[in-house]
């Protein structure tokens, strides 16, 4: 069991209240996932700018790190301290030069998400002292997914926890299990994938991003995944500009979606979105089986 | 003595009223199981139900509640005597077990509706999702929308009645119970066929429709029958590739 809640704002006089309403969702999800916790938000993104989120063990060990690299690889980079990540910010030219610095310089420290406009948190603890922590309440942006976490496939660790991106401005989440995952990855890393884990989840992240580097849309990738993943899941998948929902064919694991003219919003259960402005005339729904479901913004 | 039915009856026209915003489930359901046979607190409200789980469940007792709201997972699951109205959506497994009395969704409901309940009855104004009487043991569900996919996968007893359409795989591997459907069937399950509607499944049905209410709005002819092949009852060789 676990637990997911997704909210894609349609209104931007909402941005500014997207992390409260969504922390309260992941709050009330901690009984389906106890373990560990964690949420994407897409945020303000600049052109000619890519954001890194960067994880360590503890906060003290992150303080100089945006100066640091920006001495490193010759390039103005800002940063911006949330507990034991820090998301800095770096033109995309540079990208590359900062994740080798960091492989060098900085081994304790993972690159939890990239892009334009994501930024990734996650932790090992109950979903709402997550949240606490890295301030979800006062994040603002256009849309974010987020995961309580049962452990079943794999370790509780932070690294286990969801979501996971293995792509620029891609997250998953997934409640469920991947039983074919060990073959798919062998298939991904022959393919030229990396993967941090030996997490089920993790793999149908990188399935995902790898059909999209095929040109592949999010809907299509999603739409191969039915045949080439096997097991029991509901996913949500994030992207810079929205965000998409599928379930397995038995609809194993449970989701219920409601819809106004202000947001989009994804939950396990419908306790998730209780707190939502306007929920009581939302059109709600639970996504069919076997259906890609996908919302972007234009 | 006529004071003693004044008294009765004016508590059945004031609803005890419980707002779960304001006071915890397990009370409620306490309160609920408490209830002696004879009970004059006949008519209870349930107020802020906000999706919580096993709202009235286990209710052994002729009384009516009405709940004004989505309700989670199980509600009224288990269900003796009592008649639960949902003004709202229903969770995974509403009236799942149920014994007897009625259940009435004015919404929508999840998965599993009815599953595995062996009476009473359970109508559902809206859609229901996957699995829709599930194992049902003797229970009739009428649902006035579509439902989902696998609905009645090894049904044993009981009527399913549907006035929109069904998903995929209805019926799978059944038993005995009648799936009385009005508009199409994505596809059949394993041994579930299509049958004749003799009188007797026309009586049968006229009776779920008219202890659902819905006699006048519904012709009884506009349905088709769905049933047990029979060829599964038993282990039989030559019927391995269906297994």
């Amino acid at each position: 069991m676990c637990g997911i809640v997704g909210l894609f704002l349609k209104d931007p006089a909402l941005e500014p209240q997207l992390g409260s309403l969504l922390a309260e969702m992941l709050g009330v999800m901690t009984d389906r996932g106890p373990d560990s916790a964690g949420f994407a938000v897409y945020g303000g993104g600049r052109d000619g700018f890519s954001k890194l989120t960067l994880r360590a063990a503890s906060a003290a060990s992150l303080v100089d790190l945006a100066h640091d690299l920006g001495a490193g690889i010759a390039a103005k980079v800002e940063g911006q301290l949330h507990d034991t990540h820090v998301v800095v910010s770096l033109p995309a030219a540079a990208e590359g030069a900062a994740r080798a610095w960091l492989a060098e310089h900085r081994p304790d420290v993972a690159v939890v998400g990239a892009g334009k406009r994501i930024e990734l948190y996650k932790e090992v603890g109950l979903p709402k002292d997550v949240g606490e922590r890295f301030g979800l309440s006062h994040m603002g942006g256009t849309h974010g997914i987020g995961h309580t976490r049962m452990a079943t496939e794999s370790a509780v660790t932070t690294r286990g926890a969801h979501p996971f991106s293995t792509g620029a401005d891609q997250c998953l989440v997934h409640n469920g299990s991947l039983s074919n995952h060990a073959s798919v990855r062998r298939t991904l890393r022959a393919k030229g994938l990396a993967f941090e884990t030996d997490n089920d989840s993790e793999v149908a992240a990188g399935y995902l991003t790898w059909k999209m580097r095929e040109g592949a849309s999010l809907s299509e990738a999603l739409e191969a995944g039915l045949e080439d993943l096997d097991g029991f899941y509901t996913f949500v998948v994030g992207t810079e500009n929205g965000f998409a929902v599928l379930r397995d064919p038995i609809a194993c694991k449970p989701a219920v979606m409601a819809e106004t003219d202000q947001y989009v919003a994804f939950g396990s259960e419908y306790r998730a979105l209780v707190g939502l402005p306007g929920i009581e005339n939302a059109r709600m729904f639970e996504p069919e089986p076997g259906k890609v479901y996908a919302w972007e913004r234009a | 003595m006529k004071t003693g039915a004044l008294a009765a009856a004016s508590a059945a026209a004031v609803p005890h009223t419980v707002d779960l915003g304001a006071s915890p489930l397990r009370e409620l359901n306490q309160a609920l199981h408490n209830l002696p046979q004879d009970t004059n607190e006949t008519a209870w409200r349930v107020l802020n139900p906000e999706g919580r789980h096993a709202i009235a469940v286990g209710v052994d007792a002729p009384v009516t509640i009405e709940i004004d709201g989505h309700v989670g997972y199980y509600c009224a699951g288990m269900n003796k005597r009592a008649k639960v109205t949902i003004r709202g959506n229903a969770g995974v497994g509403v009236a799942e077990n149920m014994m007897s009395g009625e259940v009435r969704v004015l919404g929508d409901a999840s998965q599993a509706a009815g599953a595995t309940a062996q009476g009473g009855l359970l109508v559902i104004d809206g859609d229901a999702s996957a699995r829709c009487g599930i194992s049902m043991k003797g229970i009739d569900i009428v649902v006035k929308g579509s439902i989902g996919p696998m609905s009645a996968f090894m049904a044993q007893a009981g009527n399913l009645v549907v006035l929109g359409d069904a998903g995929e795989a209805l019926g799978d591997s059944l038993y005995e119970a009648r799936l009385f459907v009005r508009g199409t069937v994505k596809s059949l399950g394993a041994d579930c066929i299509e049958k004749p509607v003799t009188d007797q499944d026309r009586e049968i049905l006229k009776g779920v429709l008219s202890r659902a209410d819905m006699l006048e709005e519904v012709s009884v002819d506009a349905f088709r029958l769905y049933g047990s092949a029979r060829r599964l009852y038993h282990f039989h060789v030559d019927n391995v590739d269906a297994y």
